[in-house]
């Protein structure tokens, strides 16, 4: 279990953790930084500010309380659909690969992937924005033709780790797939 | 190569005896179905597996021994190694495990083709990390590695699921094989008469799988299956009846025919009756989706009863009815009225707007009097109200959606005089157009060349140009006074297609929603499987990998998508733009037009 410091593409910071179960099966996590109490607070003042000013003008106590309702409800969907907590890749040999992705509030989206279906595992460029950054994707096989590939499953895609992060999952990778 | 055993979670404790089950060719995997405990008679248990293979059609074998010692049972793993004699197998696996550890070990047994048999070690990892120069010699002299992967599975909510996306029918030669995880559900899920011996039968072996405690069966499922038979030959018979009631020759006409395919009410009721088709066959559902579909058929109808019946509940007590009758009439005249003031508005000057007289005077008394006759027809009937609607609101006790069809379908008629007045508005419009963009081509020299479909210079003669040159300037200044005509009525027609549009998407979510598909992915959600995952289950050092094979179930929206009961699709067949194009031109819109889908 190793935890160097790794930055995503943006510069913060993230966490890798390599877990080893056996000589067929590894697991990679890599972990977001977590929800910061400095921007709830600085979210939640703002809009009840705003409210308060809104009520000073129009004397309709409905508008504060649906400014409470509103900075409720807007921060249980940021955690349970927005916010991405951690992202884990299980590789098991000659079973599949598992991506999955859980959120702040404890949800998890789990895929399945497996063996027959995956060509291979490759670190690619894009282009996002004004720059151009790595990413893990996984290669899926085109049932018709062995040597096509027909689509591609991107790895880390809220996490975003830069290059030395991915090359050190892609190396692990790499060794378990070799053996199948 | 590794190994990947499938191994039941009920068997985690069974007593030692066989493992009965199937080898995945191809992908060197073993799915263990049960197991049968000693004492048991070799011969015996080769009678019952090919009696299973018959009856399951699941090429079952025995794949190795089990061994669970309790205290003061030794010696067995001598006894059961000799059992792979008895067995001729490929590959005999022998898996133990002692109580109070959770880590399984398994040897594999190979044959040769001499029939000996060549024991192949597991390899665990703190061996090799171990190793020292004896172990590197004996890694060479070994042939291969063997590497196991235990994945424990629950056996009855494997049974139970639904890969999706799912394979019906008869796969061909040409494609692929399914995949693993496919076809160790399949086999799971084919398994059935495997499972019903259990621990209170009298015969000859004793096995451990899901239901070796006792049989499941639900009382309801068992009567509800005794009563939809005789159910089932009733509602035929309705259907036939009423069948050959619809063929009658004289509703055959054509006025007739046509009548009943612009009614929403019959067309829900021809929708209806192909339902209930699709209910009342005798056969049970051969697939999944037909049963799926089966299910959600009759699901919807009961929950469209339901509402139906609380709608007539609503509205038959208090005198509703006759409040509803008391003020429809009175609400014709309203609105009959309220028409009225907009012509004599737009008999004047509307919005400041200077209308050609005798235009506006012509078209205005036209639909004054179009109003007068409307309004005679509605108070020639107003005593009939009462009764038509005590009667139309029976036909809700059929399901709420006949009551919404039938609602828009009373809109439809009350309204009828502004269908007549946009149709008015939008044919003069229409020509208005036709005839200004013609003698505009031909007051620029040019021609619309049918053949060609486009347009071509031409040379007119000096009356020609002259004639035309005056019509055009007639028309296009009568063009105010049609445009506004055609817009007022174009809105007014909006209006109520609009309504009639949210009744009708309201008809459609009811019939095309599959309530039970939804319902089974909330309270049963291993029912309806997307996919698998697995969890690594706490290892021991030196024990192979145990892995736990978990249902991911379907997303809600995949299953409303997949489940969808085909409809008659009520969504607008123009996009917009050329919706908006049709409107400029003067072409009559039609937004809510029925087609039928083809449902296989």
């Amino acid at each position: 279990m190793e935890d160097e410091s790794f930055t995503d593409i943006n510069g913060k910071a993230i966490s890798l953790d390599c877990q080893s179960h056996s000589s067929l099966c590894r697991e990679f996590t890599v972990s977001s930084p977590k929800v910061s109490i400095g921007k709830v607070m600085v979210f939640t003042c703002s809009v009840w500010l705003v409210a308060y000013a809104v009520f000073c003008f129009t004397e309709n106590t409905a508008v504060l309380s649906s400014a409470i309702l509103i900075t409720l409800v807007g921060m249980i969907l940021h955690i349970h659909f927005v916010k991405i907590d951690h992202e884990s890749l299980l590789v098991i040999d000659c079973l599949g690969i598992q991506l999955s992705s859980s959120y702040a509030s404890g949800r998890e989206n789990t895929t399945f992937i497996e063996m027959s279906k995956i060509k291979d595992i490759v670190i690619n460029e894009a282009v996002y924005m004004q720059r151009i950054i790595y990413y893990l994707c996984i290669l899926l096989k085109d049932p018709s033709d062995p040597n096509a590939v027909s689509s591609v499953v991107p790895l880390f895609q809220s996490s975003k780790p830069r290059l030395n992060c991915l090359v050190k999952v892609y190396k692990s990778c790499q060794e378990i797939l070799s053996k199948c | 190569m590794v190994l990947k055993i499938f191994f039941p979670q009920c068997c985690n404790r069974a007593d030692s005896g066989l493992l009965v089950g199937r080898w995945i060719e191809g992908h060197d995997s073993a799915v263990v179905l049960a197991v049968i405990h000693y004492p048991f008679i070799p011969g015996q248990v080769k009678q019952y597996i090919q009696q299973m293979q018959a009856q399951s059609r699941v090429e079952l074998s025995v794949l190795g021994s089990w061994s669970l010692p309790k205290e003061g049972q030794e010696g067995m793993e001598s006894f059961l190694r000799d059992l792979s004699t008895i067995f001729p197998q490929g590959r005999w696996l022998q898996i133990s495990r002692q109580m109070g550890k959770t880590g399984f070990a398994c040897q594999v047994l190979n044959r040769d083709q001499n029939g000996k048999a060549v024991q192949k070690e597991v390899k665990k990892k703190k061996e090799n990390e171990e190793g020292g120069g004896e172990k590197e010699e004996e890694e060479e002299e070994e042939e291969e590695e063997e590497k196991v992967i235990f994945v424990h599975y629950e056996q009855r909510k494997a049974m139970l699921s639904q890969l999706h996306p799912e394979e019906n029918g008869v796969p061909d030669a040409t494609a692929d094989p399914p995949s693993e995880l496919r076809q160790v559900f399949q086999t799971v899920a084919h398994s059935e008469p495997l499972f019903f011996l259990d621990r209170y039968d009298d015969g000859p072996l004793k096995s451990t799988h899901w239901q070796s405690e006792g049989r499941e069966a639900s009382i309801v499922v068992e009567l509800l299956k005794q009563a939809s038979v005789p159910l089932c030959l009733l509602v035929s018979w309705l259907l036939s009846v009423w069948t050959w009631i619809c063929n009658i020759r004289i509703l055959s006409v054509y006025p007739v025919r046509f009548l009943s395919s612009k009614l929403s009410t019959c067309v829900q009721l021809s929708y209806r009756t192909e339902h209930m088709k699709t209910l009342s066959s005798p056969k049970p559902a051969a697939t999944h989706t037909h049963f799926m579909r089966k299910a959600n058929i009759l699901v919807s109808f009961m929950v469209d009863v339901a509402l139906g019946l609380l709608l007539i509940s609503w509205l038959y007590r208090e005198n509703r009815i006759t409040v509803l009758a008391n003020t429809l009439v009175p609400a014709a005249d309203h609105v009959a009225k309220e028409l009225e003031e907009l012509l004599q508005w737009l008999m004047g000057a509307p919005a400041g707007l200077k209308m050609n007289r005798a235009l506006d005077q012509v078209l205005g008394r036209f639909f004054l009097y179009h109003i007068h006759l409307w309004i005679s027809y509605i108070h020639l009937m107003s005593p009939f109200v009462e009764r038509i609607l005590w009667y139309g609101g029976l036909s809700a006790c059929l399901g709420l959606t006949f009551a919404l069809s039938l609602l828009s379908d009373m809109v439809a008629l009350l309204t009828f005089h502004i269908y007549c007045f946009y149709v008015y508005g939008a044919r003069l419009y229409c020509l208005k157009i036709y005839g200004l963009s013609s003698l505009w081509r031909l007051f620029r020299g040019k021609k619309w060349n049918v053949l060609r479909q486009r347009v071509d210079s031409c040379s007119y003669d000096l009356d020609q140009l002259f004639i035309g040159t005056l019509l055009f300037t007639i028309l296009l200044f009568l063009l105010p006074t049609t445009a506004l005509y055609y817009l007022v009525f174009t809105l007014l027609r909006l209006v109520v297609v609009l309504f009639q549009g949210v009744l009708h998407l309201s008809v459609d979510f009811i019939n095309s929603f599959p309530l039970f598909a939804m319902g089974l992915r909330i309270c049963r959600p291993y029912r309806l499987a997307e996919g698998v995952k697995f969890r690594v289950l706490c290892e021991e050092p030196g024990t192979a990998l145990h892995l736990l094979m978990e249902i991911n179930p379907l997303k809600c929206s995949t299953v409303v998508q997949t489940y969808r009961t085909p409809t008659y699709s009520c969504y607008p067949k123009d996009s917009w733009a050329a919706l908006v194009k049709k409107l400029f031109v003067g072409e009559l819109i039609y937004p809510w037009r029925h087609k039928t889908t083809k449902i296989d």
